[in-house]
């Protein structure tokens, strides 16, 4: 049995080695990135090739960095991992390149939905997708005997009864501190009442409309299910209170949801409760309240040839297929990669998709809403002023910002 | 010490100061009255994993055509200074004709994000700033009738809270004061009310934000007052006992006016810090109840498309909030020193 196991680990070590062999770059490599798990497993990755050095940088303030780092010539890095967010600042500065060429020579083994293509040009690789969805402890909801929740408003229903019954104070969790996540949560709520954030070909602001307002009050709903201090709670707090046993239903990333229940010190009931669900509609419309994520990575524009392929060359080394064999790894995200087998918690991010959730818009002006909504809508949520107030003050902070950057 | 001598003496240091002080204010202004270009706009056909759809972008040769002809910008003047994110003359200007009342005006005008944040700051500035002078001077004569036995450690422990970290200070109060945390506990049960959460409400969090910074920069007080004290003039303070004065007549007629210079020295770097404030709003995450300039700048610059010239105006604006506050010090000092003369 011990031979056994030691001539496995020789195995996997050769494989390690053989594949390692396979990657030869030529220039240095220097990745900027998020630091999730999937991440440092692409840059881990990408770090196997031999013959120049690939350093990286995966911080969770790396959107702060990127584009100063890329701006120089030649640029720090000579990639950035991206979300469908974050590639517009990138786009917007013009700092990174079309990689079509590069795709030509070295990119047989990726499947074409892995390119994301703007103006017929290839600007990113894609490597994983994300949404947000429903995480529930199956043994509470059977309690009070309920189906997990397919809309919001059962979410409110079970809550109450979850209340009512003394099970918990605060049975729904959700990621609502003030700034990026309590704007993404607003997204989410908004676009499942089927508004827009901007009129139509425009940068004209559009939030103060009838969705708007629903989908603050139903924010609002749900607020008063939470621990009081959700206002400061964002992925990571809410994942605590899931973990510690004081939340039963909450909106949760995919990414996150794989590894949430796996930290130490969770209790039991917690572990064996555990179960990931699609994301939840809202209001009666059949698109989910929440949207749709990619993560890919890119390549610097201000950089030499030589600089470019070698990083083109390492971060395929990142993501390629092998990698999808590893049972770890594979439950680290929904990967897009080939040759990917979904795993138990990939459900929500896959019925996500099948339910046609809205991809985070990739607007220029995006970023400047995403901010402006961070810091207006805190008052509302304290009910300090009314849903009408907090999103006029939304769409003039916004204005004030986009005339600044020239988009009005 | 002649103009000579004082010109090559004085040299490096002003070099140094021109470098690392001037300059940076002057790039900073000059970036406060430009903002970028105005974006090309272009509808091109975006494909990601999830389809392919028709999406706005930047037209990136039309804008780099703009950007080379004049790297600077636009030209604004002071439109960035005036607009709603700074000091939004023209939302100030319709809040007091359309409110009924002070209270109605100052409501609005705490909407607006220059003022919100210049409230809390005042407040914080004013109410911390006395109180950790006092206590540091309550604290420094205590430690100064200690025994000279133990007085090396508690000098020691009384600076600890200065020499934390303040993100990481202000992050381990953070936990304590949780619902579920060790004070946040003990709160609840003193109040009587378990729901209490002093993270949801707006003036608890300000109390407790002025709290953590009287606890975190007393120890600064201290030790200058501290300083101070072992300099008393022994003659003086004996002459006074033979009096009859009281020790609280003795700390109010000998040993504050003593003192009075050290306490305008901390008042001047404790307004400066205070009016600065920042660290314990990111670590109490604080920034639905509480907002600061530095603030401001920070999220400026932290979201996903950097807004360089918001950030810079609001930086200029701090600068000449803190050359404000100071004005008073300053004024005082130079007419010392014109006295002295």
């Amino acid at each position: 049995m011990k031979f056994k196991s030691l001539l496995l680990a020789g195995g996997v070590l050769l494989a390690a080695a053989s594949s390692a062999q396979a990657c030869e770059i030529g220039a240095r490599v220097s990745v900027v990135g998020n630091e999730f798990p999937a991440i440092q497993t692409v840059g881990a990755g990408a770090q196997e090739c031999q013959g120049a050095e690939v350093a990286t940088n995966l911080t969770a303030d790396h959107q702060k960095i990127n584009v100063p780092g890329m701006q120089g010539n030649p640029a720090e890095y000579t990639s950035a991992i991206i979300a469908n967010s974050s590639i517009v600042a990138l786009m917007n500065e013009d700092v990174i390149q079309p990689l079509d060429d590069l795709v030509a020579k070295h990119g047989q083994v990726l499947k074409p939905s892995q390119l994301i293509t703007i103006n017929g040009d290839v600007m990113a690789v894609a490597f994983m997708a994300n949404a947000q969805h429903l995480v529930y402890r199956a043994d509470v909801l059977e309690q009070i005997g309920v189906e997990p929740p397919k809309t919001y408003e059962d979410m409110l229903a079970a809550a109450k009864m979850i209340r009512d019954q003394g099970i918990m104070d605060n049975p729904v969790g959700g990621a609502y501190a003030a700034g990026w996540n309590l704007a993404q949560e607003f997204n989410n709520m908004f676009l499942g009442y089927g508004g827009e954030h901007f009129e139509a070909g425009s940068a004209v602001p559009n939030v103060n409309s009838e969705a708007g307002i629903k989908a603050l009050e139903m924010m609002k709903a749900l607020s008063e299910y939470m621990n009081p201090d959700f206002l400061t709670h964002d992925s990571n707090a809410t994942n605590a209170e899931f973990r510690a046993g004081n939340v039963a239903i909450m909106n949760m990333w995919g990414s996150r949801a794989a590894t949430l229940v796996t930290a130490d010190g969770v209790p039991q009931e917690v572990v064996d409760g555990f179960e990931i669900a699609g994301p939840m509609t809202v209001g009666g419309g059949d698109i989910p309240a929440s949207t749709l994520w990619w993560d890919g990575w890119t390549v610097a524009k201000n950089v030499s040839d030589a600089e470019a392929e070698a990083t083109f060359v390492a971060m395929m080394n990142g993501i390629r297929p092998e990698l999808m064999q590893d049972d770890e790894i594979r439950r680290q995200a929904v990967w897009l990669i080939d040759g990917y087998e979904p795993t138990s918690a990939a459900v929500g991010v896959f019925a996500a998709a099948e339910m046609g959730t809205i991809p985070y818009p990739m607007l220029p002006y995006m970023g400047l809403m995403h901010t402006a909504l961070g810091a207006e809508l805190a008052d509302f949520m304290q009910g300090k002023e009314s849903a009408e107030q907090a999103l006029k003050d939304v769409e003039a902070a916004y204005t004030a910002a986009a005339k600044e950057k020239g988009y009005l | 010490m002649k103009h000579r001598t004082f010109f090559w003496f004085f040299l490096p240091t002003g070099l140094a100061m021109l470098l690392f002080i001037a300059l940076p204010i002057v790039s900073v202004a000059i970036q406060s009255v430009f903002t970028p270009h105005g974006a090309v706009i272009e509808t091109v056909k975006t494909c990601t994993p999830f389809g392919c759809k028709e999406e706005t972008t930047i037209n990136q040769d039309a804008t780099r055509e703009l950007r080379e002809s004049q790297p600077l910008g636009r030209f604004v003047g002071t439109g960035i200074y005036f607009d709603r994110g700074h000091l939004a003359v023209q939302e100030v200007g319709e809040a007091w004709q359309t409110s009924q009342g002070l209270g109605d005006f100052a409501a609005k005008l705490g909407n607006l994000p220059f003022y919100r944040a210049m409230a809390f700051t005042l407040t914080f500035t004013f109410v911390a700033t006395p109180m950790l002078i006092v206590l540091g001077l309550f604290i420094a004569l205590a430690v100064n009738t200690l025994s000279q036995r133990i007085k090396g450690l508690v000098i020691f422990f009384s600076l600890l809270p200065f020499t934390v970290t303040p993100l990481i200070g202000s992050l381990i109060l953070f936990w304590m004061i949780d619902s579920r945390g060790i004070l946040g506990t003990a709160i609840q049960w003193m109040a009587d009310d378990p729901g209490l959460s002093l993270k949801a409400s707006t003036s608890l969090t300000w109390i407790m934000l002025i709290v953590y910074q009287v606890w975190h920069a007393a120890p600064f007080a201290f030790v200058v007052f501290y300083a101070g004290l072992q300099t008393l003039p022994q003659d003086q303070l004996e002459s006074a006992q033979i009096d009859g004065a009281t020790r609280w007549q003795q700390v109010r007629y000998v040993v504050v006016p003593h003192l009075m210079p050290l306490v305008t020295f901390v008042a001047l770097i404790m307004l400066m810090d205070n009016f600065r404030v920042f660290e314990p709003i990111v670590g109490f995450n604080a920034s639905a109840h509480a907002t600061s300039l530095s603030w401001i700048i920070f999220n400026d610059l932290g979201g996903e498309t950097r807004q360089l010239s918001a950030a810079s105006a609001t930086s200029v604006l701090t600068i000449i909030g803190v050359a404000i506050l100071l004005s008073p010090v300053l004024v005082r000092t130079w007419r010392d020193f014109r006295s002295k003369k």
